[in-house]
């Protein structure tokens, strides 16, 4: 059989062909884009890419809160009552496409004036004129087209902040700086040993210091502005009794500076501008390259990221009203439409609710709820319209409770030695040593060579490569688990990676899939017939279910049903000549066995006779087994699952031997037990993903989350792994580890360097020339063994 | 005055000319988004061949103003 794709979204149009201007669609939705974008000459949208589209979902009512002032005031980024400017995410951006159509809103509105994508934020920034076009809609036309605007309570919450380019500026401040000292500096290079009383070269001598105090200038913004964060954070150390790697840093700019502005405003020498800016340079390098953000990922998330801004609130007189989340008091009346998320717990009125809860336990299956049923917060409505009677404001709802614990307020940033900071202690303590036995020494023997030696000292030993080395490493080794897909949120993640001991992990969605794809048939054999007609009337319902097993069971004729009805909440029907079966669930078929209710089945009676089920197993994810078998040499580990133990004797047969299963664990009981394993020394990784997990993940020491789509979902946590990948993560770990080596090396790399200088200081024979040679060699080197290294080691990672 | 303060006031001129423009182009977010304008690049020629028409009538309508 070969398949008819889509000629807009790509999907294959198996049931229903629609056949439009020569081109398949599989939806009217597809269509009626391809034909918006035919009119309006857009078409060259699929020459740039074949399928790029995406079906648009009906959203009638869905941004009716977009018409209510004080949020269009919040989201908007700047508004004069005439023009409005709004930066909207759109999750779609995938292509060029996109990119094209999105930036010729304008053809399909005229009165759209300008917009622009943003490609690596999945974000389009649109203007127009609110006399003629409202936000809403502008959304509306978004979404369309198959580009539905995704906004969130995040986004009527968060102050729009200027993005932060300190960094950059001091990056080009003291390359500027670094590059005109160099330049400045040739006439000395090139006259090493001259000065008037030996009279060396006239003209350079006449100039000498014209030079010099160029020199002196073009320093200044970089000790003072460039560097001033080394200085902050060594400050900062000292306070609290740490002596950091910023602390070493920081003595040798200010002895470089220091010494250099004597040595010329008394003519001793050139000083050493040109090392100065060099290693304030390189080390903000450093810095910069540590910096890889993810911009179309978010670290942050919590659950008002994926909350509503407004939700459609009932009056007592019968009215419908825009309501802000926040303003939603208990008692009041809520409309919650289909695919809409109820954003409080609340007492289900009116309505037959279908709630996916997949956003708060990672179970895809939604669950059916009847009026007078409790529905909490985080479930997403999957039917026709509900009414909710709210019973708890948004703040103290079930799940976003959990965020009122003390670990998402917590600044845990400050609480971990990295490794480059432990050494910097005893490096620090070590030089100073050296630097007060060679001054002793010298004091005795030639004390006018004491305080040169000294400050050589301090200015030789000053670790740049060191500091160099660690950014290089991580930053690098962040870069290619990027490739890889595994995103980490900063590169300290890596160091606290390479120390863990215990792993946890998530069942749900974790090392399950959210697909179910098997299921097992327990109860009396079909006949021919029925399987026949089971098979055509799983064809018709649209039921998630009903979908999967249609998938599962064997290929048969299709042939029409006489009869076929579907009770929502309960099953199918369908009858074919005498024959009448009913799918669905228990009580609906009949069924008067209750044993192993746990587990997700789908119930089978033919004629009104009872005749068996299929039960639903979790699948697990590929390699799982493997993966804990590997894991668990060197690691403790153990299961978390908010789900029942209708698992326990698949999960005891998969995994190794031993391994503790918890199975009904609330979000609370999750973060409680990482607490308590950290609090007998051992340094967690917890691995989750649904919005349950999120406080575990915040407390564990690291917090991975499996991601089926990496646009779409992840609460909040230092990594995210694509669930692809999930399989590599034991290697990943072991990577952190070897990069961690890779770190220790190129600091005995750079100490060798230490040590050559150090001769040169200690012996009283430092040139600014040495120093200007010796520190960008020993950092380039650093540089290149730490990169060389990483790749190597990158190179080995699937 | 020796040519070497002139020369020296020129070459930094021209590097702060340089530096200045640098600040200015950070400033104004050009280095926020290094990925789109790639691609936005490319689009040029095919939106100036389906503009031309409307462009015609846009000159004509401001035209009868000028």
């Amino acid at each position: 059989m070969n398949t008819t794709n889509c000629y807009h979204c790509g999907d294959d149009c198996a049931k229903t062909i629609i056949e439009f201007d020569e081109k398949n669609f599989c939806c009217n939705g597809c269509k009626t884009v391809y034909e918006i974008f035919s009119s309006n000459d857009l078409s060259y949208y699929y020459d740039l890419q074949a399928a790029a589209g995406a079906t648009p979902k009906t959203v009638e009512g869905k941004y009716d809160f977009l018409d209510t002032t004080p949020i269009v005031e919040r989201l908007t980024e700047f508004n004069d009552g005439d023009l409005q400017i709004v930066n909207l995410y759109v999750p779609h951006i995938h292509c060029s496409s996109c990119i094209w159509v999105l930036e010729n809103l304008n053809k399909l509105n005229p009165y759209i004036n300008n917009s622009q994508v943003d490609f690596p934020k999945k974000t389009v920034r649109v203007t127009y004129r609110v006399s003629d076009i409202s936000l809403k809609d502008v959304a509306v036309l978004l979404a369309k087209i198959g580009y539905e605007p995704y906004i969130s309570l995040d986004d009527y919450d968060t102050i729009k902040k200027g993005v932060d380019r300190s960094l950059i500026y001091k990056v080009g401040i003291a390359g500027f700086a670094f590059g005109n000292v160099m330049f400045l500096s040739f006439p000395e290079y090139f006259d090493l040993a001259s000065s008037e009383s030996s009279g060396g070269e006239f003209w350079l001598n006449k100039y000498q210091n014209v030079f010099r105090w160029l020199m002196f200038a073009f320093s200044l913004p970089v000790v003072f502005y460039a560097g001033k964060d080394y200085f902050i954070s060594a400050f900062k150390g000292l306070k609290n009794n740490i002596l950091n790697i910023d602390v070493p840093i920081a003595l040798g700019i200010s002895v470089l500076f220091i010494r250099s502005t004597l040595e010329i405003s008394f003519n001793w020498g050139p000083g050493f501008f040109d090392s100065l800016t060099g290693l304030v340079f390189f080390l903000l390098l450093g810095k910069f390259f540590q910096q890889k953000t993810y911009s179309f990922l978010s670290f942050e998330r919590d659950y008002k990221s994926y909350f509503p801004i407004a939700v459609t609130k009932i009056l007592p007189n019968g009215k419908e009203e825009t309501a802000q989340v926040y303003d939603i008091k208990r008692g009041d009346r809520l409309l919650i439409r289909n695919e809409e998320l109820i954003p409080v717990d609340g007492i289900l009125i009116n309505g037959i609710a279908r709630i996916d809860y997949s956003f708060v336990t990672g179970e895809s299956e939604a669950v059916y709820k009847e009026s007078g049923a409790k529905v909490f917060a985080g479930g997403k409505q999957m039917n026709s319209a509900i009414e909710i009677e709210v019973l708890k404001s948004v703040s103290q709802s079930y799940l976003t409770q959990l965020w009122s614990n003390s670990v998402f307020q917590k600044d845990t940033s400050n609480t971990f030695q990295t490794l480059t900071d432990s050494i910097g202690k005893r490096f620090t303590l070590s030089v100073l040593t050296i630097a007060f036995v060679a001054t002793s020494y010298w004091l005795f023997f030639d004390s006018s060579k004491a305080l040169n030696v000294f400050t050589a000292v301090l200015i030789i030993a000053c670790p740049c490569a060191i500091a160099l080395a660690s950014p290089f490493t991580l930053g690098n080794m962040l870069r290619i688990f990027g490739r890889k897909k595994f995103y980490l949120k900063d590169t300290e993640t890596i160091e606290q990676l390479a120390k863990v001991d215990t792993a946890i992990f998530d069942k749900t969605g974790t090392i399950t899939t959210s697909k179910k794809s098997t299921a097992v048939y327990e109860g009396i054999a079909l006949t021919l017939e029925e399987q026949l007609l089971l098979k055509n009337t799983l064809r018709i319902s649209n039921h998630q279910l009903s979908r999967s097993l249609y998938n599962l069971l064997e290929e048969y004729n299709i042939v029409p049903l006489d009869e076929y009805k579907e009770h929502t909440g309960e099953g199918i029907e369908g009858t074919i000549r005498d024959q009448h079966m009913k799918i669905g669930s228990s009580s609906f078929t009949g069924n008067t066995e209750t044993k192993n209710a746990e587990n997700t089945s789908v119930h089978i009676s033919s004629n009104n006779s009872y005749k068996g089920r299929f039960i639903f197993a979790n699948t697990y994810r590929k390699g799982i087994a493997e993966l804990f078998k590997d894991m668990s040499e060197t690691f403790q580990l153990a299961i978390l699952s908010g789900d029942n133990s209708g698992e326990k004797t698949t999960l005891e047969k998969l995994l190794p031997k031993l391994t503790p299963l918890y199975f009904n664990q609330k979000p609370k009981d999750k973060l409680e037990f990482i607490e308590s394993l950290q609090n007998q020394d051992k340094k967690v990784l917890m691995v989750g993903d649904g919005l349950n997990d999120a406080g575990a993940l915040a407390q564990a020491n690291v917090g991975i989350a499996i991601s089926e789509n990496v646009n779409i979902f992840s609460p909040a946590c230092d990594a995210i792994l694509d669930a692809t990948k999930f399989r590599e993560l034991y290697q990943y770990i072991l990577a952190s580890k070897q990069a961690i080596k890779i770190i220790k090396l190129s600091f005995i790399l750079s100490l060798l360097y230490n040590v050559v200088g150090l001769y040169f200081a200690v012996t009283g024979q430092l040139q600014p020339v040495i120093a200007a040679i010796l520190m960008p060699l020993s950092s380039i080197s650093v540089v290149a063994f730490a990169t060389l290294m990483t790749n190597l080691l990158g190179r080995k990672l699937k | 005055m020796s040519v070497i303060y002139v020369l020296l006031t020129i070459s930094i001129i021209v590097a702060v000319i340089f530096f200045t423009a640098f600040i200015v182009s950070v400033r104004s977010g050009q280095y926020d988004d290094s990925y789109t304008p790639s691609v936005r690049m490319l689009f040029e020629d095919e939106l100036v061949a389906e503009n031309s028409v409307t462009e015609q009538e846009q000159t004509k309508n401001t035209n009868p103003t000028k």
